[in-house]
């Protein structure tokens, strides 16, 4: 009977398989270790709940070679200025109605989802909402009647009611506001932003 | 003496319950084609079942039923083959039983409430009662808990017949693979306001998909080369050991893929982009595989449906999960790409080809059995049905997929490219005449598709009824003859 050569034996494989599946854990929970770390709210990529009390700016980094959000100066969401404890109460009740009216089986957050609505990472940042001082409200009534306040450019398109009520409306006009604080890498590409008072 | 009858009472224990997850696996597989056709349709329509039956709610229940039906299959394709494997009887027939019908129940409550009720006010209750709101697991919190019990019992019966019996290769992968797939799913289980961290474990998750599930087919097809074709042991399992090292070792860390723009450091554009480019290696190594295995016996195989379903399943798994993956994987192209409709042609045939195919194999094997184990090959009579469900369903899927690729070049392009990511350069990209009869294409496939599926259930309750003849006697290969050691 001819001997399989080493490398195509059985054994071989099976030992490959093992150290191959247990080195490549051990890297991955190194890394999940760090990166955790990292998007920790309040780490450099991802700001304090707190960041809703301001300015939020995304500008080409020539640098990296993409754009990036710039936390500016006081912009109290609502005109209230609230602690870290505050902020992440009213931005956690954002995030659980999103999850709640099951947002993201038609739009996208950081790009997962479903592709039925538009992409909501850098919705506080859309050109959509007209200007800075009409914004918040905008959202609010939006998401509260988005049958009689929404817009279907031109597909027929339009977001239910999910009977959101005006605090879940504000929670997630918070959340929208500290997710585009977020930084993505760039994502979404080339994203032009709503004219934003003393932006450069 | 006639063969050709479906005898259920005459089934060993794990071969009932396996026919039981089965059963369901295609009531469910029809419920994701119907809520798929639906949400297709309301791309095209928007106004259908507007405030009733909304997109969120169509395109969860189709992308949740995807997922419980493949599983469905799973543990029904492992209680399949498993007897025959360890060489005896199942251990723990009640408790798994018992956790079918708790999980068969539990998906039943879980559907009619994501019908009934849908959605809930913003709190941990709407959560735990109704679901989850996090895309592929949305189960609500209870059904989690549910699920992980019955996988647990499903291990258990597993584990316990393979120490009862014989330990093979296959059984070591399974077994290891099981844990895996019991664990990941704890990820999921939790809730932050932090969405980078929610998506940082959520994406585990996706190691259920990439690493788990791919490996778990391996075990199957392992399995259902030496039934079909008795492909010797050894052969089987060196390359399944192979298959699970360029598996695991590209696939842990090429989950980082999901890692470019989560908020997650800037390394992992690297890491995520060379190790999930290495990702599509062992699906090479699979269609080689199965395609020499099938060419070394001459295509000689006593099931000639299931053999055909396993090299579509080779195949599939290589262009959807493997080339169709590969083109959106690298972070140039995807930040164009990602959370457009490249995802959706991606999963299309990705789910297709690499998951589904399979399970329709396992079907067609064990309804081999229950007809008597008479000869699924040229002899058989009506044979146009199986072939012409083969052909509608991959036509179907490859149609969807292409038509959703169209659409997406067009999304990517308009919306990202040119629009800039805006609101209203995503309706602008909607609206382009491209995507638009992308759209149309991908619903006249989705159709074709259903149509394949109805062929498919069709077949697979009458084909071999009229047979008569014994299997033994046909040819040197009887299917009911268990793998055994080489």
């Amino acid at each position: 009977m001819n001997k399989s050569p080493w490398w195509a034996s059985e054994s071989f494989w099976r030992k490959t398989a093992v150290w191959v599946t247990a080195g490549m854990l051990v890297v991955l929970i190194f890394l999940t270790f760090d990166t955790v770390k990292k998007i920790t709210a309040g780490s450099q990529r991802v700001p304090p709940y707190s960041v809703i009390n301001k300015r939020i700016y995304y500008r080409l980094n020539p640098k990296r070679g993409f754009m990036e959000p710039i936390i500016g100066d006081d912009a109290p969401l609502f005109g209230t200025r609230l602690d870290e404890v505050e902020a992440e109460k009213l931005v956690s009740s954002g995030k659980m109605t999103i999850q709640a009216k099951n947002c993201m089986n038609c739009h996208t957050l950081l790009g997962n989802g479903a592709y039925y609505a538009p992409d909501l990472t850098k919705a506080w940042l859309d050109q959509g909402w007209g200007s800075e001082l009409v914004r918040e409200q905008m959202m609010v009534r939006f998401l509260m009647d988005p049958k009689t306040n929404g817009r279907g450019y031109g597909t027929m398109r339009r977001m239910p009611n999910l009977n959101i009520t005006e605090k879940e409306a504000r929670g997630i006009v918070a959340f929208l506001k500290w997710m585009a604080s977020i930084d993505t890498n760039g994502f979404p590409h080339n994203f032009k932003t709503i004219p934003q008072e003393g932006d450069q | 003496m006639k063969y050709s009858k479906t005898d259920y009472s005459t089934l060993s224990p794990g071969k009932k319950l396996a026919v039981k997850y089965f059963v369901v696996a295609i009531i469910l597989f029809g419920a994701q084609l119907l809520f798929g056709a639906i949400a297709g349709a309301q791309y095209l329509h928007p106004g259908l079942f507007y405030n009733t039956l909304d997109f969120n709610v169509v395109r969860m229940v189709h992308i949740n039923a995807m997922v419980v039906w493949m599983l469905y299959g799973f543990i029904g394709s492992v209680y399949w083959l498993i007897e025959d494997e360890a060489q005896t009887e199942l251990v723990g027939y009640t408790l798994g039983n018992l956790a079918f019908w708790i999980l068969t129940l539990a998906v039943t409550v879980v559907v009619a409430v994501y019908l009934l009720v849908q959605i809930g006010p913003g709190n941990q209750l709407s959560l735990w009662l109704i679901n989850e709101g996090r895309e592929y697991i949305e189960a609500p919190r209870w059904a989690d808990i549910g699920i992980v019990i019955c996988m647990l019992i499903f291990f258990y019966n597993v584990s316990a017949t393979f120490m009862k019996g014989r330990w093979t290769g296959i059984a070591g992968v399974l077994v290891l693979d099981l844990v895996a797939l019991a664990g990941l799913y704890l990820a999921g289980m939790f809730y932050t306001p932090n969405i980078s961290i929610d998506q940082y474990w959520w994406w585990v998750i996706h190691l259920w998909i990439e690493a788990t599930w791919e490996v778990l087919v391996g075990c199957i097809m392992a399995w259902a080369l030496m039934h079909l074709l008795g492909t010797p042991r050894r052969i089987v399992q060196t390359w399944l050991y192979i298959e699970v090292a360029l598996m695991f070792g590209p696939g842990i860390l090429g989950l980082g893929h999901h890692y470019f723009w989560i908020g997650t450091p800037e390394y992992w554009l690297t890491i995520g982009g060379f190790f999930s480019a290495l990702e599509p290696i062992p699906l090479v190594a699979m269609v080689v595989h199965a395609v020499y295995d099938a060419g070394k016996h001459d295509f000689k195989n006593r099931n000639h449906p299931a053999m055909a379903w396993l090299i579509a399943h080779a195949f599939g798994n290589f262009f959807g999960a493997g080339v169709w993956g590969f083109m959106h994987t690298l972070p140039q192209i995807n930040l164009y790409t990602h959370g457009t409709q490249w995802s959706a042609s991606h999963g299309h045939l990705a789910f297709f080809g690499a998951y589904a195919s399979i399970n329709i194999a396992m079907w067609y094997i064990a309804v081999q059995k229950l007809r008597g184990d008479v000869p699924f090959d040229s002899r058989l009579p009506h044979a146009w049905r199986w072939k012409w469900a083969l052909a509608l369903l991959n036509i179907g899927v490859l149609g969807m997929t292409l038509a959703l690729l169209v659409s997406g070049y067009e999304q990517s392009f308009i919306e990202r490219a040119i629009e800039g990511s805006t609101w209203a350069g995503y309706f602008k990209a909607q609206t382009a005449k491209w995507f638009v009869q992308g759209m149309w294409w991908r619903q006249f496939f989705g159709y074709a598709t259903i149509a394949g599926y109805l062929l498919l259930v069709w077949d697979l309750a009458t084909i071999g009824k009229t047979v008569s003849q014994p299997a033994s006697g046909a040819d040197k290969l009887p299917a009911h003859q268990p793998a055994v050691s080489r």
